[in-house]
């Protein structure tokens, strides 16, 4: 569906990249901080301590499938296959949901198994408000996801005509991957990397 | 005046079906998982010492770049939606950076 503007671009579409980059910020506040703080405060429990990096690989594996099955599920709803439309996209409501998950068990076990709060030490505050935030953020996505399949299988108003509904949630979607590729890298990897001189 | 924003009109039509096929999709799929493999791989060799630093950062700017050039489709749409995102990945580096430099990472 395309509106007449001055731009030639739906405006829709415009504020939704306005948006994603406003949340690059926003995310770049929270790694930023994570950085800064890194190593200061109380040493244990630490990144070494509570991450397990074979789980948290399967996690993010399911999260970069869910973005292949979001752009499956586009793929064939702009070539108008519903049916098709509809297995993706259950699948990526499926995939995001496990991917939360992982997130549950992982703050769980942290918790209760290594005693690690938001008020424990400075790792525990940090890590809990930049991963929780990406976690409400996918939850956002997931309830977002959730509420055009309902569309599609009890209202019936979802169709290649109004495609451009699906690709915003789909960009909304592959950014809260993208920021999960920085997170997984840059907090998991790097923080338990034994490589490092001491 | 008419055919001008009649153009416009089509331009808009034209970033929303002009987009990669479903094999494209999975190559890129594969391309990811690849990847990722790869980090986790290369998170095991120890004797890299502070080279994973970069070694990590080309591989992450690697799939990042991949998802949102093919999957967010800013290779096809509009350069203005490229402009847009640029921009706050941009200053969100500075902010990054700069929070950095104040608490004196670079010393």
């Amino acid at each position: 569906m395309s509106d007449e503007t001055t731009t030639g671009l739906n405006n829709r579409k415009i504020l939704m990249w306005v948006f994603l980059g406003s949340d690059c910020m926003f995310f770049a506040s929270l790694i930023g901080t994570y950085l800064i703080y890194k190593g200061m405060g109380l040493p244990h429990p630490g990144p070494s301590d509570v991450f397990d990096i074979p789980t948290t690989s399967v996690s993010t594996f399911v999260l970069l499938m869910s973005s292949m099955s979001m752009v499956f599920a586009y793929a064939y709803l702009v070539r108008s296959n519903i049916k098709a439309f509809r297995i993706w996209m259950i699948s990526t409501i499926i995939m995001g949901a496990t991917f939360l998950g992982f997130q549950i068990f992982e703050f769980s076990e942290f918790y209760f198994h290594d005693h690690l709060s938001p008020q424990t030490n400075l790792f525990g505050t940090t890590f809990y408000a930049l991963t929780g935030t990406h976690g409400i953020h996918v939850t956002i996505g997931v309830v977002w996801l959730g509420i055009i399949f309902y569309s599609s299988l009890f209202r019936n108003t979802v169709s290649a005509k109004t495609n451009l509904d699906l690709d915003l949630a789909a960009l909304y979607w592959h950014f809260v991957d993208i920021v999960w590729i920085v997170i997984f890298a840059v907090v998991y990897l790097f923080g338990t990397f034994k490589g490092f001189p001491s | 005046m008419v055919t001008n924003q009649k153009n416009k009109i089509n331009k808009s039509d034209i970033h929303e079906h002009n987009h990669p096929s479903v094999i494209t999709y999975f190559k890129v799929a594969i391309a990811l998982i690849s990847l990722t493999a790869l980090e986790v791989v290369v998170y095991y060799f120890d004797w890299l010492g502070y080279g994973i630093i970069p070694v990590m950062a080309v591989l992450s700017i690697g799939k990042f770049a991949i998802v949102v050039m093919y999957y967010m489709h800013l290779k096809f749409d509009s350069k203005l939606f490229t402009y847009l995102f640029m921009a706050g990945l941009i200053l969100a580096m500075v902010v990054i950076l700069w929070l950095m430099a104040l608490f004196g990472w670079f010393k």
